[in-house]
């Protein structure tokens, strides 16, 4: 609770009262930002926190397990790629989380679609765009059936998505055949794992990105500034502007690397899945925070009946994150059939759910819905990824490795729930 | 209080209501209820639990569908069909829940539903400053920041935020459902403060309280219901407090209130 509510204010009150807003131009400082962050941490609303700890506490424990194989630019474009879908069908997740609803059929839906991709490939032998298209296609439509059960006719997500978990299992089977697999041949989507960028290329994208996101910074501070708005410091601003300068220029150099385990073979370039994330990683975060599509996502989350209430279609919303879920369900699975090369009737089932859905949760996206970003997906999936990877790297047995992930899943959960506990009660 | 409570009646009243009847299944609701509604003037709504208080503003704000009777907006009879229509005419309401999104923040809520956009894009600037000008407008001081969530904010702020918001639109009548009910003495001194102002700067103003030290000190008029009918819609400087309270309970006192036949057959 602020400490403002205990100064009434009248309207007799003389000249030279506090005229509100104080934290909006005080906030200039780099302390009182600081400041606000702990507070806000200490209030329950972690934010990145825990997903950047997973990441450098377990690639220091891998690192230190297998220091000869783990931190390899080899292993790391191999990494890129294990988290590219789960990132994906993570991304997903967290818009259909943000209203507090859950798409446990988000898993096989990116069977089902890479299944008619790789089905349309293989039998009739369409262009790979058309397949493309077609999975994608799928994915939308599946979304409008598990939207318009959610939405209109008001049966809970979780019964409705659990249903069809089964259903869709079924429906690949039926699509691929009992025991059978269709592989992927076409040099195109295979590109989308075994392909990398020029490393000339790849170096002036990076740069670029660098340069967009310093420019778009500077511009909205400088702008806020000049309007008296509420803004972080400088410092503040330039430091985010390092922090992602840093990462982007470290995993270029890394992936910039030759990794070919032959002489006279190169393997160099950043895999084709890293931009592939970026660029879905910068449309969607632009759709949720700057549109109004995005703010009545959040708003729906947080409260639904005063978004209903402001005019908002609560029925429209909640179809169209089951649409985006579904979309990026079948972006994911074209991700995992050109990483394999094929698809089976298991493609999407199994733990792939599981992993995502830890992704967001373990990102900061709430199971409570109203609180997420894009950004979760890929940081909660770069942990999730990390674990897989790591405990392939040590030989762990696979029972193990269902037992650890299911583990930092609910651990996650865990701090999502206090979190929110404890945001009730200091009132963050 | 600085605005006249007794009115020419002269004055064309921002909204009217003539005759409105209203029935849910078997049970009515509201008989014959006639209303008016002045700018620039708070016009105090009572009535006991049950008198048809809420149904009242709900089929002023659109949610319910009047069954016959008359809306005068401005002195022109107006169908109002949806909340939309309400808020297209200008009429806000605030309700007792708030309706805000706790993981929004100050500005975020108060466009809620109605961004500003440049293109696709949400012009954060403009609704930040219009947010900001708005509270100023209303001597709000108590925000430490418009962009802070609404979550982090005690009772009587986000009261405050939830009527800054029917203000932002131009609303000519804004409709407050029970604003003080939950909140402290130093928070309601707040709300009351700024009902106050609202009326000062000529919205009209419904507001409903059980509250008479707060209806005596903000409300220029005062509208009692009782058991669905309107038993007095008089200037505050015509009765008194247990007169007020008489009309709550009884449905009249003195010359004023229902016709005494009338409420013993309504109390039947």
């Amino acid at each position: 609770m602020s400490s403002t509510i205990s100064a009434p204010t009248s309207a007799q009150e003389p000249g030279g009262a506090p005229s509100g807003f104080e934290a909006d131009r005080t906030a200039d400082s780099l302390g009182a930002t600081v400041r606000a962050y702990v507070d806000r941490v200490r209030g329950g609303d972690l934010g990145a926190l825990p997903a950047i700890l997973g990441i450098v506490v377990l690639g220091l424990l891998f690192f230190a397990l297998r220091p000869e194989t783990f931190l390899t630019p080899r292993n790391m474009a191999n990494l890129a790629d294990q988290a590219a879908p789960i990132i994906i069908l993570a991304m997903g997740l967290v818009f259909v989380l943000l209203l507090g609803e859950i798409d446990l059929s988000a898993g096989v839906v990116s069977g089902v679609c890479a299944a008619v991709m790789a089905k349309l490939l293989a039998d009739a032998g369409v262009p790979w765009y058309v397949s493309v298209v077609a999975a994608i296609v799928t994915g939308v439509v599946i979304g409008l059936f598990t939207g318009s059960l959610v939405g209109m006719i008001g049966i809970p997500s979780f019964v409705v998505t659990l249903a069809l978990f089964l259903g869709w299992q079924g429906f690949t089977l039926r699509l691929i055949g009992e025991g059978g697999t269709v592989p992927v041949r076409d040099p195109v989507i295979s590109a989308i794992s075994d392909r990398n960028l020029p490393v000339v290329l790849g170096w002036v994208l990076a740069l670029l990105v660098i340069a967009v996101y310093a420019a778009l910074q500077l511009n909205r501070f400088r702008v806020q500034r000049a309007k008296g708005l509420a803004h972080s410091p400088l410092a503040v601003v330039l430091v985010r502007i390092g922090v992602i300068a840093a990462v982007v220029v470290v995993v270029t150099a890394v992936l910039s690397v030759d990794r070919a385990p032959a002489v006279g073979v190169v393997l160099a370039g950043i895999p084709y899945a890293i931009p592939l994330v970026v660029v879905l990683l910068l449309f969607l975060t632009f759709v949720l925070g700057r549109t109004s599509f995005g703010r009545h996502v959040y708003a729906v989350g947080g409260n639904a009946e005063a978004a209903r209430r402001a005019g908002i279609n609560v029925t429209r919303i909640k179809v169209s994150v089951f649409v985006i879920g579904s979309t990026l369900a079948a972006i994911s699975g074209i991700v995992a059939a050109a990483r394999l090369g094929s698809v089976a009737p298991g493609s999407g089932g199994g733990n792939t759910l599981l992993y995502a859905v830890g992704a967001a949760v373990i990102g900061g996206t709430s199971l409570f819905g109203g609180r997420g970003r894009v950004r979760d997906a890929v940081l909660g999936g770069l942990v999730v990824a990390i674990i897989a990877n790591g405990l392939g790297l040590l030989g762990t047995e696979a029972y193990l490795n269902f037992i650890i992930t299911g583990g930092v899943l609910l651990l996650a959960a865990s701090v999502d729930a206090l979190a929110r506990r404890r945001a009730a009660a200091t009132g963050h | 209080m600085s605005a006249p409570t007794d009115r020419p009646e002269d004055v064309t009243p921002t909204l009217e209501l003539r005759g409105v009847n209203k029935s849910f299944g078997a049970i009515q609701v509201l008989h014959d209820v006639h209303m008016k509604v002045y700018p620039g003037q708070v016009t105090a709504l009572v009535g006991d639990n049950g008198a048809g208080k809420s149904t009242l503003i709900k089929s002023i704000a659109g949610i319910h569908a009047i069954d016959s009777g008359e809306l005068l907006f401005e002195g022109r009879p107006v169908t109002v069909t949806g909340p939309r229509d309400a808020a297209a005419l200008g009429i806000e309401i605030v309700y007792q829940d708030l309706a805000l999104a706790d993981n929004l923040d100050v500005v975020q809520n108060m466009f809620l539903g109605r961004e500003r956009k440049n293109g696709i894009l949400l012009d954060e600037l403009s609704m930040e400053q219009a947010a900001r000008d708005t509270l100023s407008k209303l001597s709000v001081r108590t925000l430490k920041s418009v962009r802070q969530l609404v979550s982090s904010l005690s009772g009587g702020q986000r009261q405050t935020v939830a009527i800054a918001k029917a203000v932002l639109w131009e609303s000519k009548l804004v409709v407050l459902d029970e604003p003080t009910a939950a909140l402290g003495v130093a928070q309601t001194r707040q709300v009351l403060d700024l009902v106050r102002r609202l009326a000062d700067t000529g919205h009209a103003v419904v507001f409903i309280s059980h509250n008479m030290v707060d209806v005596f000190e903000v409300a220029d008029r005062v509208a009692a219901l009782y058991l669905g009918r309107m038993a007095a819609d008089v200037p505050i400087s015509q009765v008194d407090r247990p007169q007020v309270i008489e009309l709550i309970t009884a449905g009249r006192s003195g010359d004023l209130g229902i016709a005494p036949a009338e409420v013993a057959a309504v109390e039947v």
